[in-house]
């Protein structure tokens, strides 16, 4: 079994901004949840709460279940912007998230050529990340994500800084790679289509201050992307209409 | 070619030339002894008396002198130690303390106070004073130039620590790397690019205060020779010390480089 993640009455503020109000979420174990919402939502704060990267100015966050054994970072996130270190190599890079974990220099090894060659990155083992090319440096970014045996996997806009081929590619090979994980996944998202794809909820979440608007489960008529667009256009609707009214 | 008629299948000319910065390590020697002829062959011309400037040949010859007869080597040896110890500490005592007051926010405002304030004195001014506390001997020499530097690394080591880039620290968090890992992981390998051009920079400064420290007071050391020769009227000998000036420089410079190219091969 793996983790769960349990939001309650979630709120940001971010000096006058409110980003969040009132977000009750519930992130069950196992499954994949998507989260989509206009730009500026508060998508990516709420990620960073989930994670215990950012402090919820009201509201509190839990973990429910256990993590497996072998996981040594429950919480793992994918970066948008790859957050590669660029003096380490890609094996490097996948080296530093397990060298806090105190395995010999022979498991930590094993590991990273495990997950290099899980995300075709072998080759690459001794590369600089600016040799390679984005959907690489992903690639790289998913490869250290792997390595920690995460519990659950909190993956903020991971594909949106790549090219539409790239992250074509690049999509079911993640989607594959994560099943295989067995991971909680929460995969934040403005792509309406991967997140049919991907999610088997769907979160929607209002403009700002963001707020959940809905959720949807696979196969559901609104977990569409004609749905999520009807939603996310109501949205834009209704604060281009606040706007006019002042 | 005319305006507003183009002729057919002309090739396209090749318009980005130029701005990209390539190393000619032989043009830069060709320059050098090119200025150094053309110096060599104004001497022998009459174009400038030698009793004002010397000529390169004239430098060398004296040079030479100085190192058979061991004078250089004394003053160059007690230069040399003074600048490593003063430049080494201060670089030091500059990182440490810009890392902590770049790291913890109770130490930045004090820090940047007490900083700021004395960033700005010429610390020429400083060596009556600091010849008055530690002595007319090595301590005042080691002070001037480690107070000199001190300044300006830990001025440029805020800024480095600064500009890591703060989501390469949350990442670090995220994974669980300890505070102490993400300074010696990620926020000091972030900051050595910035650290390294501070270095150059602090070398020169070093050099320029060693010779001020020196000519105000010291026996020895490359400073003092140059001031005495210029006091008996030795062109040549002080044009040879400003030439072996010259060269710490260059020495410094270069092996900052060589520390560039091998920590740096990331880039
Ligand atoms: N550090 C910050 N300081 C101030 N305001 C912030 C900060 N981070 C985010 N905000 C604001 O909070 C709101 C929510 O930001 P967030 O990045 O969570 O949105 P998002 O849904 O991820 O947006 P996007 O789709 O553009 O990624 C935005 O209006 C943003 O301007
Ligand atoms: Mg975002």
């Amino acid at each position: 079994m793996t983790l769960g993640l349990r939001a309650t009455g979630v709120s940001h503020r971010y000096g006058a901004v409110t980003a969040l109000e009132g977000v009750t979420l519930d992130i069950p174990a196992g499954e994949t949840t998507v989260i989509v919402g206009p730009s500026g939502c508060g998508k990516s704060t709420l990620l960073g709460i989930l994670g215990g990267l950012l402090r919820p100015s009201a509201g509190e966050v839990t973990v429910e279940g256990n993590a497996p054994e072998a996981c040594l970072n429950r919480l793992t996130y994918v970066f948008q912007d790859f957050a590669l270190l660029p003096w380490r190599t890609v094996a490097g890079n996948v080296a530093l998230v397990l060298e806090p974990h105190g395995l010999s220099r022979a498991a930590r090894e094993a590991r990273i050529a495990e997950v290099l060659a899980m995300t075709g990155l072998s080759e690459f083992a001794d590369a600089w990340p600016r040799q390679l090319s984005g959907g690489m440096r992903q690639r790289v970014g998913i490869a250290r994500a792997l390595a920690v045996r995460p519990a659950v996997l909190l993956m903020d806009e991971p594909l949106s800084a790549l090219d539409a081929q790239t992250r074509e590619l690049l999509l079911d090979e993640v989607s594959a790679l994560i099943a295989r994980a067995g991971a909680t996944v929460v995969w934040v998202t403005h792509n309406l289509a991967e997140a049919v794809r991907l999610g088997e909820r769907i979160v929607v979440m209002s403009r700002r201050p963001g707020r959940v608007r809905a959720v949807l489960r696979r196969g559901e008529a609104a977990a569409s992307e004609a749905g999520l667009w009807a939603m996310i256009r109501d949205e834009a609707a209704d604060a281009a209409r606040e706007l006019a009214d002042g | 070619m005319r305006r507003g008629n183009w002729r057919m299948a002309e090739t396209v000319p090749f318009r980005a030339r130029g701005f990209v910065a390539r190393e000619r390590g032989w043009a830069a020697a060709v320059t050098l002894l090119a200025v150094l002829a053309v110096w060599q062959i104004g001497a022998e011309l009459r174009w400038f008396s030698v009793a004002f400037l010397s000529t390169p040949a004239a430098i060398a010859r004296a040079l030479w002198h100085l190192a058979i007869s061991g004078e250089l080597g004394r003053d160059l040896g007690a230069s040399l130690g003074r600048l490593l110890g003063g430049w080494l500490g201060g670089t030091l005592a500059g990182l440490v303390a810009g890392l902590a007051i770049g790291l913890f926010s109770t130490l930045r405002s004090p820090g940047m106070a007490v900083v700021s304030a004395l960033f700005p004195i010429p610390k020429i001014a400083l060596v009556p004073l600091f010849i008055i506390w530690f002595g007319i001997g090595e301590g005042s020499k080691l002070v001037t130039v480690g107070f000199g530097v001190f300044f300006p690394m830990a001025i440029s080591t805020i800024a480095a620590v600064d500009a890591v880039p703060r989501n390469l620290i949350r990442m670090g968090q995220s994974f669980g790397l300890s505070q102490a890992a993400v300074v010696w992981r990620i926020v000091l390998p972030g900051a050595l690019p910035a650290l390294l051009a501070a270095m150059r920079i602090t070398a020169a400064t070093a050099i320029i205060l060693l010779v001020a420290a020196e000519m105000i007071g010291a026996e020895n050391g490359i400073g003092a020779f140059v001031l005495r020769a210029g006091n008996l009227y030795d062109i040549d000998a002080l044009m040879a010390g400003i030439a072996v000036l010259s060269l710490i420089g260059l020495v410094a410079a270069r092996l900052i480089g060589l520390a560039e190219r091998a920590l740096l091969k990331w880039r």
